[in-house]
């Protein structure tokens, strides 16, 4: 006998045809997959009631797979094996690996691509193939759960997750064989989870410390709709830190200095999360170092882990400033603060998180599992399972887009927050007589030099018909999908000639790298102008030169005298002395001279052009037309 | 007529019903379709049709449109579990017959 689930008012669904949807948060340290039954979203547990699946893999010499606690029991045993928040490494390049520190308990192969693989007995893996685990592991437990195979999934991801990482999060998708119905950011999914769609309208904060990375979102509801107005934070931030933070406390404490294996650092880090996790209770906890040739025993109290992780909480307010001036919004405006991550349920957190939106955060739904149900009431939307759509999230991409102008200058062309999907053309025009073919040059970041800012793709648009420089007209179209995954393409207007890159990158930035770009794009925004104007003269000196020298070239010997053209010449030459300095206000003097000195050549050109039209024509034919 | 509800049932539509936030009570009923024959209808109500019968049993509304009812007097509905999965069981004496799963059935 079937097991049969209320459905909303006619969206009964034939039998056999149930629109089954899950929402999955696919974690650094746990994952968890949700669904909505009978119009309530729960986490789904597994045979023994566990809702939290570690995100953890282990891979044994037989070539089995262990996922969730089973591989974690091994963590410490076999650390080379176990694959832990795996989720930092996602669309990340083998150089971003090495930045994370010395104290990665396995360890990265280096192969001729730059996607990093983890070294295994079972072979090298990637961070995709090894979340494609976890999400296998999820979807069996909700076909088990659900009685039949899941339509769609929604998984959710930082929202300062790049082009690169989002791509590699659907890719873990497919290899697993789920169908995403689309990638949601965390916070998003949380806001919707705590229902702030029923709340009044008005500006809501979404704070999201997990295992590890940080997440501040300003929302604004209005007429039921979510609008992401700023993102910001640092996903290289989390309780992982705190335990780190622990973990060398108790290093220094049992006078270990920096020589602990593989298996000691594991042991430390477990050590310290129990010892965070009892503090958020207890005033203070004895802490026991015992195996694996550890031998230390103390106590640990409140005082000291704030000393230990002050710091790292005070980082997480600088995103949270900035997306309020992002945002453009005062701390005054925002109506509610939610606390969604795990390590949001360490006291010192919410203290300080309090104090700095100056109201009490709402603490009220686990916040380990918030962001799950968000997803799975988002999935149970887009799987059809409600009589029309309830809400509409839209999200913001995290770095501008741009495109690489004459003299490696950046022309953006979809701004930082815009919010997505999104799709905006802008216009370009070739540079020289007969051009034919155009490189597109896709970049990503706030700065105004190509060489400042991200390369994402780089393509070419060939078969522009021969044309003189500034005819020819080429659409660039940027697109960024729900998912937040870009698409450019370029087309010639006259012909239809189009080329065209889904951008796929082979990896993607650090955390560090995006507020490192941010910062620097504020920090450097007055030299970056100059840059920038010395680029500009320097290409319209160009420009001006490539004109001159073909006029001289045709109409040069026929419409100068030598001495004219001498002067002309030697007006060129400074010019294109100039041209390579760094004075961006000289090259505009030396090209506005030439432009004096060659203002009499100019008209006596476009005469000779008019009178080269008129030759053999009457006047009556021109005065009756 | 009589349509009852098991304990566990009526436990459950009250949850779900006070979690949804909204509805007057729950649908019974079937449709014409699936591998057998008919399908059972189990849906929340917002508004209640002119032609409905409504019952009151444990404490839940059930709206019954007339068509359905023929088909579903006697009915008791359960709720139960097996293994991970959990949900809605109709005990039907006019069944006749069923497909594999269970999903839809002949009177």
């Amino acid at each position: 006998m079937a097991l049969l689930q209320i459905s909303e008012p006619g969206q009964s669904t034939a039998p056999h045809a149930h629109r089954l949807a899950a929402g999955i948060d696919l974690g650094t340290t746990n994952s968890l997959i949700a669904t909505v039954r009978s119009g309530q979203p729960a986490t789904l547990p597994d045979g023994e009631g566990r809702h939290l699946l570690p995100s953890v893999v282990h891979y044994a010499a037989s070539g089995e797979v262990l996922v969730g606690a089973a591989a974690a029991a091994l963590q410490v045993s076999d650390p080379l094996n176990t694959v832990s928040s795996v989720k930092r490494f996602m669309g990340r390049g083998l150089e971003d690996v090495g930045s994370l520190g010395g104290n990665l308990p396995y360890e990265f192969v280096t192969v001729d691509d730059p996607v990093p693989r983890i070294k295994t007995v079972a072979g090298p893996v990637t961070a995709v193939e090894v979340s494609a685990e976890i999400l296998k592991t999820l979807e069996q437990r909700a076909q088990a759960t659900l009685g039949g195979p899941l339509t769609g999934v929604v998984i959710t991801v930082p929202a300062y997750f790049d082009d690169a990482q989002r791509q590699a999060t659907k890719d873990a998708a497919r290899v697993a064989g789920l169908q995403v119905l689309r990638l949601l950011n965390e916070p998003t999914a949380a806001a919707v989870a705590y229902g702030l769609d029923q709340e009044a309208e008005g500006v809501y904060a979404v704070y999201d410390l997990g295992g590890g990375t940080f997440d501040i979102s300003i929302l604004r509801l209005n007429k039921g709709v979510f609008e992401v107005m700023a993102t910001a934070g640092d996903s290289a931030l989390g309780g992982d830190d705190f335990d780190y933070a622990i973990a060398h406390w108790l290093m220094a404490q049992a006078g270990l200095g920096d020589a602990v294996n593989h298996r000691q650092m594991r042991r430390l880090l477990q050590v310290a999360r129990q010892a965070k996790e009892q503090l958020s209770d207890a005033e203070q906890t004895h802490v026991e170092l015992t195996d694996y040739g550890l031998d230390w025993h103390g106590v640990l109290d409140r005082e000291q882990l704030h000393a230990l992780i002050d710091s790292l909480v005070q980082k997480t307010l600088l995103p949270c400033k900035r997306a309020l001036r992002d945002a453009g919004i005062g701390i005054d405006e925002i109506r509610e603060i939610v606390m969604v991550g795990g390590s949001t349920r360490v006291p010192r957190v919410r203290d300080m998180v309090g104090r700095f939106f100056q109201r009490s955060p709402l603490v009220n739904i686990d916040p380990d599992r918030v962001v799950a149900i968000g997803a799975a009431i988002q999935a149970d939307i887009l799987a059809g399972n409600k009589p029309d759509t309830e809400m509409l999230l839209l999200d913001v991409i995290p770095l501008s887009l741009g495109i690489e102008t004459m003299g490696g200058l950046v022309e953006k062309v979809i701004p930082r927050n815009t919010t997505i999907p999104v799709a905006k053309a802008q216009d370009f025009t070739t540079f020289k007589d007969g051009q034919s073919a155009m490189a597109i040059h896709v970049v990503q970041g706030e700065r105004e030099l190509v060489t400042d800012v991200r390369s994402l793709a780089r393509f070419e648009l060939r078969g522009i018909p021969p044309m003189v420089a500034g005819a020819a007209r080429i659409r660039v179209t940027y697109q960024v999908d729900a998912d937040g995954l870009l698409s450019v393409s370029a087309r010639e207007e006259v012909t239809g000639v189009q080329a065209g890159i889904q951008i796929k990158p082979s990896y993607g930035l650090t955390d560090h790298e995006i507020t490192r770009m941010l910062g620097e794009s504020m920090t450097h925004a007055r030299e970056d102008i100059a840059a920038r104007m010395l680029r500009e003269q320097q290409v319209e000196a160009d420009r001006v030169l490539e004109a001159l020298r073909g006029a001289l070239a045709e109409d040069g010997a026929r419409l100068l005298s030598a001495d004219e053209r001498i002067a002309i010449e030697h007006q060129m030459t400074l010019l294109d002395q100039v041209h390579q300095g760094v004075d961006g206000n000289a090259i505009k003097r030396a090209i506005d001279d030439l432009e004096q000195i060659t203002r009499e050549f100019a008209a006596r050109r476009m005469n000779a052009g008019i009178e080269r039209a008129l030759k053999g024509h009457k006047l009556t034919e021109f005065s009756q037309t | 007529m009589a349509i009852t509800l098991s304990d566990n049932a009526a436990q459950r539509i009250k949850t779900f019903l006070a979690n949804r936030g909204k509805g007057v009570g729950l649908r019974l009923g079937v449709k014409t379709t699936g591998c057998s024959g008919l399908a059972y209808v189990l849906e929340f109500v917002d508004e209640v049709a002119p032609e409905d019968a409504v019952f009151e049993a444990k404490g839940v509304t059930i709206i019954i449109d007339p068509k359905s009812l023929v088909y579903l007097d006697g009915t008791e509905l359960d709720y139960g579990k097996d293994g991970l999965n959990e949900g809605f069981k109709f005990n039907n004496p006019n069944v006749k017959d069923t497909c594999g799963c269970g999903e839809s059935f002949t009177v």
